[in-house]
């Protein structure tokens, strides 16, 4: 009999709204991906990513309350990882971010955290689920070349 | 592991040898007071040695431009030195790498000082 191999592996977790927990997600988004088949360049990048998120989620949506939480979902597919960070914050739209690569903002202190994630990932949306905070989704696809095993 | 930093001098130029991670919270903030403090001892001339940092985020590296335009605002000059991979990639990314005088030879860079600022 042939075994069958579930088609999607899930990991998820839900961390206390504070800045040292940054570092934990980092350490599971290396394994995660490197579990997914992504090489140590790929991994740094998407652990960039989500590193960028959980800030934005824990400083900007979380406003730094920690009696808030932020989940994190991953979602190995055989082709692609999808992460999916959700806080409780009100919300923001990305479209709204200026570029930071044209000249009058390349000096500026921020704003260059979705334009990372952006650069970083394949795909990224950002939802607000029924009003019960928001949502940022990034998705990272296995090339042929990014193969571990 | 948090952010370190050790200072020198030579010749006219402070050197900061950093390490550690430059992030959002306790690694900005020290930084952030780094360089005001040698601004307020008068040390203008800074070389940023970053070849022992492990991680830098996108609030590490605007906080690399706000040291960058402060020390620029006072009459000096901020370079940077000994760049990681990760650095230098991020710094290309966001095209950041041709704004900062970046150096690899620390010797080659405190001696530009000196063409830049006619110490």
């Amino acid at each position: 009999m042939t075994p069958v191999t579930p088609e999607i592996s899930v990991v998820e977790v839900t961390l206390e709204s504070d800045l040292k927990n940054v570092e934990v997600a980092e350490e599971i988004t290396r394994r995660v991906s490197g579990t997914a088949g992504f090489d140590d360049e790929e991994q740094t990048r998407i652990e960039m990513a989500v590193h960028e998120s959980m800030i934005n989620a824990i400083w900007h949506g979380n406003k730094n309350d920690s009696s808030k939480s932020v989940w994190l979902q991953f979602k190995i597919h055989r082709d692609r990882l999808e992460i999916h960070v959700r806080d409780q914050g009100n919300g923001f739209d990305p479209q709204k971010i200026p570029n930071p690569l044209e000249n009058q903002n390349l000096l500026n202190v921020s704003g260059r955290g979705i334009f990372l994630i952006r650069a970083f990932m394949d795909e990224f949306r950002v939802e607000n689920p029924n009003g019960t905070g928001t949502e940022v989704t990034m998705v990272k696809r296995l090339s042929s070349g990014t193969h571990t095993k | 592991m948090s952010m370190k930093a050790t200072i020198r001098q030579v010749d006219s130029v402070t050197v900061v040898d950093v390490s550690g991670r430059i992030t959002l919270g306790e690694g900005c903030t020290q930084l952030r007071e780094l360089i005001r403090d040698q601004l307020s001892k008068g040390n203008k001339n800074l070389l940023l040695n970053l070849a022992d940092v492990t991680y830098i985020d996108s609030s590490g590296i605007g906080e690399l431009v706000s040291a960058y335009t402060g020390v620029s605002k006072q009459g000096g000059a901020l370079k940077l030195l000994s760049l990681t991979k990760k650095v230098h990639d991020l710094l290309q990314i966001t095209k950041l790498y041709t704004v900062f005088d970046v150096h690899d030879d620390e010797a080659k860079a405190i001696s530009s000082f000196a063409k830049t600022t006619n110490a």
